[in-house]
């Protein structure tokens, strides 16, 4: 069974169409119980940091999430709240991976939000990327970055910056992109991670 | 590299896609979540459904398809029509809906943009323009609502920068001039607006062949290029198109 983490952080939808589409089983759940006794977990997220880092809190998900053992999922913003901090609004984050999540610069002529089918380069070898194919496109939609760093799974490259389209340490995974919204490449990805 | 995206756009009313679609191997071309299946797969990199429906009911039978096509397709997609309000946009998003599209009512209200963008983010807040050549207006466009009927008097550069500043996330451009004639799009038209405001615009209006996409990705600066007609029809076929473009060197999701 996977577990959805159920916070305020925007529109959670696609991603159980995503799941249904594969003929996973799933629930959504905030319940640190349900969470622990998942197989896997999904922390997907749209929308701004220090709110869903504030409910994360005041549900005392925060400590949960960083101390699960299974098969982690961190999508979007998900990704980004597992970082240290982010400069969105200052906001302290769960510190699973020691970065800063930071804002793209508009004044290297590029248009923020980075929106849209992008590149990524991966290492191979990963079971996440699985059957993907190098510069495979997909779907991106963020205005904030996680810099490259050793955990760096996935790269990306916007706005003349390079930054991590994926990161992953043990359990944990994140992706910058939105795998339930990157057709092919991505449900193939998310099947990746539910045969983890 | 970011993709340039190729979008069809799609007709619905009462909860069915309209406007003679002509598919052969679409069992049911009034069901848009197979119709909507079929173009993701022809590689359409987003979608566009504009609601035409006129009823009251409608708000109803639009978040049923939106969920319909939601749960049949792995690609963005838009949703357009008669939105008002932050409960209609509320139930389309929490319906599967990734970007809705506003026309008359932010004309109506600029601060139903900053609203929407507040509580859904700035990414889903598309922003329709229909716009029409007038010597009136100093950018030489003025913008129409209510699809196309009625004038506002409202030069388009400095709407398109207004709702910019409201926190639209995307511009959809419609040229009313070039809309239907399949001569191309508004090139002039997409490159001021394009490259006097910090986000996306998607031009629509005018595509007929292959060469005007090209045209609109280089020297109209669009970020992305909405047809119907034309891919309703199978004239332009999407992988043909993506092959074109690809060989012209424009950066493009194949698939």
């Amino acid at each position: 069974m996977i577990a959805i983490v159920k916070y305020n952080a925007g529109n959670i939808q696609s991603v159980k169409y995503a799941l249904e589409r594969l003929g996973a089983e799933f629930v959504v759940s905030d319940d640190p119980n349900v969470l622990r006794n998942a197989d896997k977990i999904i922390f997907p997220g749209v929308g701004e940091a220090s709110t869903a880092m504030n409910y994360l809190k005041q549900s005392r998900l925060d400590e949960v999430l960083k101390t699960l053992t299974q098969p982690f999922l961190g999508i979007c913003l998900g990704l980004q709240l597992m970082c240290k901090t982010s400069v969105e609004n200052d906001t302290k984050c769960l510190d699973i991976f020691d970065y800063q999540v930071t804002k793209f610069d508009e004044a290297k002529g590029d248009k923020i939000p980075h929106m849209g089918w992008n590149q990524i380069t991966f290492d191979q070898e990963n079971p996440l990327f699985k059957g993907i194919s190098q510069n495979s496109f997909v779907y991106f939609v963020h205005s904030y970055y996680v810099p490259l760093g050793k955990e760096t799974l996935a790269k990306c490259e916007y706005a003349q910056t390079p930054f991590s389209a994926a990161l992953f340490k043990d359990n944990y995974y994140g992706v910058q992109f939105h795998p339930e919204k990157s057709g092919v490449i991505g449900s193939k990805l998310l099947k990746n991670f539910m045969e983890l | 590299m970011l993709a340039k995206r190729i979008i069809p756009c799609l007709d619905v009313k009462d909860g069915r896609t309209v406007k003679g679609v002509n598919f052969i191997d679409l069992i049911d071309a009034g069901d848009a979540s197979e119709l909507a299946k079929l173009y993701s797969d022809l590689g359409a990199d987003e979608l566009v459904f504009l609601d035409i429906t006129a009823t009251v009911e409608k708000r109803a039978t639009l978040a049923k398809l939106v969920k319909k096509v939601a749960s049949s397709i792995n690609i963005p997609f838009t949703v357009g029509g008669g939105i008002n309000t932050i409960e209609d946009v509320e139930v389309l998003l929490s319906s599967g809906a990734d970007k809705i599209s506003i026309n008359s009512s932010a004309f109506k209200d600029p601060n139903l943009i900053s609203n929407l963008a507040n509580n859904f983010g700035t990414q889903c807040v598309v922003c329709a323009l229909d716009v029409k050549k007038d010597s009136r207006f100093k950018s030489g466009y003025q913008c129409y609502i209510h699809g196309g009927r009625i004038e506002t008097n409202r030069d388009a550069l400095e709407i398109a920068k207004e709702f910019t500043d409201k926190g639209a996330g995307e511009i959809l451009l419609t040229s009313m001039d070039k809309d239907g004639t399949k001569d191309g799009f508004a090139l002039d038209l997409n490159a001021m607006i394009s490259q006097s405001v910090t986000i996306p615009v998607i031009a629509s209006g005018g595509a007929g062949k292959c060469e005007h996409f090209y045209d609109v990705f280089t020297q109209g600066k669009a970020d992305a290029a909405l047809a119907a007609s034309i891919f309703h029809f199978g004239e332009i076929s999407i992988p043909d198109l993506k092959t074109y473009l690809v060989n012209k060197g424009i950066s493009i999701r194949e698939i």
